[in-house]
């Protein structure tokens, strides 16, 4: 991965953690919206919502990355994330700044980090506080299809 | 100037511009197959819609540049330089043909007589024109020597530059600069517009300024901002209808009257903007009966077309998209399809021949059949030409169905004609045609009969379409269900609801005036109650089941919904990609009150269900086992302890209710024990008394159970509580043992479970006790 000097990164905390994604790549954070649910999905897919006339798939960071479900009253924010198949929206915790960081600070990602993070982490940053995990979104997004239709296989 | 010539020279002018983009990536890439393939289908095209809008002079210079394209798509020889320019030379000289099309509607004196013959002379000497060093030599150099010595006017490749040279092909020198120039233009519209216009003024015709406005009177739109501009106006609408809302709260003249305004302008900014991308599909029909006129005059034979459902809306990019696939299959049908009048007569067919185009919305999608009464596609013949072709081994093409084998039609380079003529038989068309279906997420399917026609469906999404829906909300949610699939609503209520259903060996039915209608638990399908058996669902049903009927592939099935809302227009969105491959699901929408819902797929829920012909045909036959007596066939009864020890059934799906009544509710008039219910006084009748069962008497008395089971039955709309002693069971059960009546009011005798059972002819029952509802105080109180 190649980094400039200075890279930007809008960032989001989820379960405790930080995490950013490079800021072109994010269209813009928006509060919770509601969401139709969708049957038969798989289970990171928490809905769709209506975003200004366009339909965005809502996938939930906290269910994608195995960690445990948000408590019932807690409600997600969503960073809405630009791709090459339209917007798509990333559920979090809490969206944080736009950090400005400099590349001499980037590392790749720790060997503790296990499971699902050590594919979707592309690196981190180490901060004065805490440390920035750099997602990659397409990687995120991968979302495997095809143990879809074998779970619901009735 | 007719409409097809101004179609045909917008979209000319565009695919020129492609055109020369592609040669010149053609030219970096000289092996890159897919690249000849696009640029033949540009030539192909275009010589295509010249030929049969009588341009002679320009299908003939598109002829001789398809061979040559024809020989380089299927590896004859490779691509050089020479070639390349020619090519290119061939772009520009289109180009300026079209510019005369444009301005006196002929396609003009200049007969390219030269570049036709270094075409020829490519095409014959396999790319070569000159020995192999000379091709090496400079492009301009070679390039000259073929066109014997005339000056280079078109930029080939290495001269990318603006050249003022005469056109060598032209007899009368004519300023071409502006055409050159663009040759190498990467292909922005509003630059060839430009292009456009600078020939026509080069041009000493006083209309050329009338003429070429035909390019300017529209413009083109990027889909994506129409698409943008939709979604915003959808936004508008939703803002509007909350105004709308707060109006009604606000008694404020001023403010109502700028909130009607806004309404009216609202509505009619959605309207137009819905107008902009919707088409219908008359519009490219409307070209056909030229096109199938001129082709059969051409091929000496009689063809009517007839054309249904014309007003069928299509999204603009798809009917785009299918412009060019429908123009080949209307043009193969006529070709190969139908034959000639002698041909025809012979087969004791009406001389002339029908094609047939039908257009119609169904299960959320737009089908679209050509249909064609001609000769039909000989299977064996399209066999022996795919082995000719190394398309398939013999062995292979011994083992191959007939459907699989009309389906190699599309496949590329396979052509049935015996000869190449100029109308169609150089194998491309239904491969292209395929491709392009396939695209926009479209499917073709191709049935055939030897001697009696072809029918091709063509079936494409509905993407942008707007289509009227039925809300459904089922666990909480709601969907959208197309209108289209949609044949009526069923609301059983009450006691309708609990014996309206059956369990037929495991998948549930309803009887619908008498046939078997499959049923379809939408909550179920949806996977949101876990794994039910039919029996389990059966227990679940309340007092009201919401069934809509639905039909998919001409089977009609119900889908059992919670409730059943309104029907809206809804705009069809595509499935995001994470979502678009649940079969359940159709698209997206986003309805009236700015929410999003699912478009359920109806074909696809019919096929997760099984909803298939077999399962049709199965119930079909259980139906007719269960109307007509046989041996082994399931049953399903409500067994009961009449009297002592005696067994006695009743079919379940007579029984309404099954009530426990306290003893004290229940009063005595006469000699006929009454009781309320249900806002109505109801008969109780002692069933074992009725029917004399030994030891029977239920004791009614204040010393007797605090409790009594009484079966409701419903005949004649009137209720009869049937008083039983003990409820047994409720058995679904293969009747293996019978025998026919033995004594009143017993229609036959079974063995359920292993013991003598009786079941009880009810309509025997409610004759004994119909003097009860003819008393005057029953009768007032009765429905």
């Amino acid at each position: 991965m190649t980094v400039s000097a200075n890279q930007q990164y809008c960032t989001f905390s989820v379960d405790g953690m930080c995490f950013g994604i490079d800021v072109q790549k994010v269209q813009e954070a928006i509060r919770f919206q509601e969401m139709t649910r969708v049957p038969l999905a798989d289970p990171t897919i928490r809905g769709l919502i209506n975003l200004r006339g366009q339909i965005v798939t809502a996938v939930d960071l906290r269910l994608r990355l195995g960690l445990t479900p948000r408590d019932g009253d807690r409600q997600p924010m969503n960073v809405i994330l630009r791709t090459d198949d339209g917007p798509v929206s990333l559920l979090v915790d809490e969206v944080g700044d736009v950090l400005q960081v400099n590349s001499d600070q980037f590392e790749s990602p720790p060997d503790r980090l296990t499971g699902i993070a050590r594919e979707v982490v592309s690196g981190v940053y180490k901060l004065e506080g805490c440390l920035l995990l750099i997602l990659d979104t397409e990687r995120v997004l991968e979302i495997d299809e095809s143990k879809l239709e074998n779970s619901h296989a009735a | 100037m007719d409409d097809i010539v101004k179609e045909f020279l917008v979209e000319s002018t565009e695919n020129l511009d492609r055109l020369d983009r592609d040669l010149v990536r053609l030219e970096e890439d000289p092996k890159n197959s897919e690249t000849i393939t696009s640029i033949f289908r540009t030539i192909h095209t275009i010589k295509g819609t010249s030929g049969f809008l009588a341009f002679k002079k320009l299908e003939a210079l598109t002829h001789v540049a398809e061979s040559l394209l024809s020989k380089l798509r299927d590896g004859a020889f490779a691509v050089n330089e020479e070639i390349t320019s020619a090519l290119l030379s061939t772009t520009d000289a289109v180009r300026k043909m079209l510019a005369t099309v444009e301005q006196d509607g002929t396609d003009g004196e200049e007969r390219y007589s030269d570049l036709v013959d270094r075409l020829v002379r490519l095409n014959e000497s396999n790319g070569g024109g000159s020995s192999g060093a000379k091709s090496e030599a400079a492009p301009n150099n070679a390039t000259a020597e073929v066109e014997k010595s005339a000056p280079v006017a078109l930029a080939s490749a290495e001269s990318p530059a603006p050249t003022s040279a005469p056109n060598p092909e032209s007899s009368v020198p004519e300023p071409v600069d502006a055409a050159a120039a663009h040759a190498h233009d990467s292909g922005h519209h509003h630059e060839h517009d430009r292009a456009a216009r600078s020939e026509s003024e080069g041009a000493p015709d006083p209309t050329a300024a009338l003429a070429s406005k035909i390019t300017d009177s529209t413009i083109r739109v990027d889909v994506e901002l129409l698409e943008k501009l939709m979604n915003l106006v959808g936004e508008l609408v939703l803002a509007r209808n909350q105004v709308i809302q707060f109006t009604n709260q606000v008694g404020d003249v001023q403010f109502q009257r700028t909130a009607q305004r806004l309404n009216l302008v609202t509505t009619e900014l959605q309207e137009s903007v819905m107008k902009t991308r919707m088409q219908q599909i008359g519009n490219v029909w409307s070209k056909f009966p030229r096109v199938v006129r001129d082709l059969a005059v051409t091929c000496k034979k009689k063809v009517r077309v007839e054309m249904e459902g014309k007003e069928t809306d299509l999204d603009r990019s798809l009917l785009e998209a299918i412009k060019d696939p429908l123009t080949h299959i209307v043009r193969n049908s006529v070709d190969h399809g139908i034959e000639t009048p002698e041909v025809r007569v012979a087969a004791g067919k009406p001389a002339e021949g029908t094609l047939k185009l039908r257009a119609y919305h169904e299960g959320g999608q737009v089908n679209i059949e050509i249909i064609d009464d001609g000769g039909g596609i000989n299977i064996e013949k399209v066999k022996a030409k795919a082995i000719q072709q190394g398309l398939l081994t013999v062995d292979q093409a011994a083992k191959m169905g007939e459907r699989e084998a009309v389906n190699l039609i599309f496949h590329p380079g396979l052509s049935t004609a015996d000869k190449v003529t100029n109308i169609s038989g150089r194998g491309v068309g239904m491969d292209v045609v395929k491709s392009n279906i396939e695209k926009i997420g479209g499917a073709i399917d191709i049935q055939s009969k030897l001697g009696e026609g072809t029918n091709i469906k063509i079936k494409i999404p509905l993407t942008l379409a707007i289509i009227p829906a039925l809300t459904v909300l089922c666990h909480g949610d709601r969907y959208a269900i197309p209108q289209v699939s949609l044949l009526e609503l069923v609301r059983l209520d009450g006691e309708a609801a609990r014996k309206g259903i059956e369990n037929l060996h495991g998948s549930l039915v309803h009887r619908l005036r008498g046939q078997l209608l499959p049923l379809v638990f939408l909550a179920d399908e949806l996977g949101m109650m876990g794994k039910r058996s039919a029996r389990d669902v059966m227990e679940s049903i309340t007092d009201e089941i919401n069934i809509v009927v639905l039909q998919a592939d001409g089977r009609p099935f119900g889908l059992v919904v919670d409730r059943i809302q309104d029907t809206e227009e809804i705009v069809v969105k595509p499935l995001g990609k994470h979502i678009k491959n649940i079969a359940a699901f159709a698209g997206t929408t986003i309805m009236g009150d700015g929410r999003v819902s699912l478009i359920l797929d109806v074909p696809g829920i019919a096929s997760r269900a099984g909803i298939d012909a077999e399962r049709v045909r199965e119930n079909e036959l259980m139906a007719a086992q269960n109307t007509h007596s046989n041996s082994a066939e399931w049953r399903t009864l409500l067994v009961f302890q009449a009297g002592a020890e005696g067994r006695m059934a009743f079919p379940i799906g007579a029984v309404s209710r099954l009530e426990e009544i306290k003893r004290d509710t229940i009063e005595l008039a006469g000699d006929t024990y009454l009781v309320q219910y249900r806002g109505e006084i109801m008969p109780l009748i002692d069933i074992g008394s009725v029917i004399s069962v030994r030891g029977s008497g239920i004791d009614l008395s204040p010393g007797g159970p605090e409790v009594v089971h009484v079966v409701v039955y419903t005949c004649e709309g009137r209720n009869v509580g049937l008083l039983v002693g003990r409820i047994l069971d409720i058995v679904e059960e293969q009747i293996q043992a019978r025998r026919e009546t033995t004594r009143p009011g017993v229609c036959e005798t079974l063995v359920v479970q292993g013991k003598i059972t009786e079941v009880i002819d009810l309509k025997w029952v409610f004759d004994q006790i119909r003097h009860l509802f003819t008393e005057a105080t029953l009768m007032g109180s009765t429905r």
